[in-house]
């Protein structure tokens, strides 16, 4: 994955727009995190190949990490924390924030194609 | 009855933090040992630091660490082909069911699984559940023993010492290696050891020296 670079991602955004397409949203602190730190809770949520059409799609924020929003047409899909993407060699559109360590924190994902796994 | 040890966890790489000292002193005296592992940790958090993996190469690329760990340990591996995060959510009956098609086939003298309830990851809770779930399947003359393996904060105040406690610090470089084949996961997991001391190995010997497991009472 790449640093986001946004006028390329708005692109891609744009390109899956009012398509049928597959979405993978996820976020998480990890199943340890309350293990590992005693005030700490455990969050975390996934949805996989979610299957919706976005009217707009909009990526927002400046150098580290950035927001992104889909608007359905009677709802919405947000991410926040997003600071990596990349289009995979499905045409997938993969965008994830990551922290210091490497470990994903947020992940959101758009394809015409159903995920694997 | 023949020796054979069954290993059950749910992702790669629980082998080789958990018991992989424990699996190489098994294989010294020759006896077989299978792996079945539960997911491909699809969910994992690791993703290589600088990052090469995503959420969607994580669960190819794991698939190989762990049939590359289980190289280094010279054991057999089973992929069950379940979902990491979902164990818990899954009929426990049905995954006890499918373990069990392998223990009536194995016939092990020995199982190692997690401890359910105090794992700490709900896979692992989950998975160990099913395990136990599954030798009780076994009539109760041929069964085998079970090594459940607590990891919780609270497990020595709730279920006191275990009571087989292996220090591996012999093989340690097998177990070491045993990681290092994860290398995804491996990475993050040693980086916060490898922050504080100079001598990686010695301080993950420190931290994984001991192997302990709690003999399960049916």
């Amino acid at each position: 994955m790449e640093p986001i670079e946004i006028n390329q991602l708005q692109k891609h955004i744009d390109d899956r727009a009012n398509k049928s397409v597959y979405v993978h949203l996820e976020t998480t602190n990890g199943a340890y995190a309350s293990h590992f730190n005693e005030d700490a809770y455990n969050v975390g949520a996934f949805i996989r190949n979610a299957n919706v059409s976005y009217q707009r799609g909009k990526v927002v924020g400046a150098g580290v990490t950035y927001r992104v929003g889909l608007k359905l047409d009677i709802g919405w899909i947000y991410a926040e924390g997003v600071n990596q993407f990349e289009i995979n060699d499905q045409n997938q559109l993969l965008m994830a924030g990551h922290d210091r360590e490497g470990r994903l924190m947020v992940s959101l994902q758009i394809s015409e194609t159903p995920f694997h796994y | 009855m023949s020796e054979h040890v069954v290993v059950i966890y749910p992702h790669p790489d629980d082998e080789a933090f958990g018991a992989s000292g424990t699996i190489t002193t098994f294989r010294q005296k020759g006896i077989p040992v299978t792996y079945l592992c539960g997911t491909l940790g699809e969910m994992g958090r690791n993703m290589g630091n600088p990052t090469f993996a995503n959420r969607e190469t994580l669960p190819e690329i794991r698939k190989e660490e762990l049939i590359k760990a289980c190289e280094v340990l010279d054991i057999n591996l089973e992929m069950l082909g379940y979902r990491d995060k979902t164990l818990e959510f899954e009929s426990t009956e049905e995954v006890a069911q499918h373990l069990y098609t392998y223990l009536e086939k194995i016939k092990p003298s020995l199982v190692i699984t997690h401890y359910p309830g105090h794992a700490v990851h709900p896979d692992h809770d989950a998975f160990g559940a099913a395990a136990i779930r599954a030798v009780e399947m076994i009539p109760e003359q041929e069964r085998p023993a079970v090594w459940a393996q607590a990891i919780s904060r609270s497990h020595t105040i709730e279920l006191g010492e275990p009571d087989v406690v292996n220090d591996v610090s012999d093989v340690f470089e097998k177990k070491f290696d045993t990681i290092q084949a994860h290398k995804s996961q491996a990475d993050g997991m040693l980086a916060t050891v490898k922050n504080q001391e100079e001598d990686i190995m010695a301080a993950a010997k420190q931290w994984l020296g001991m192997e302990s497991f709690y003999t399960w009472k049916y």
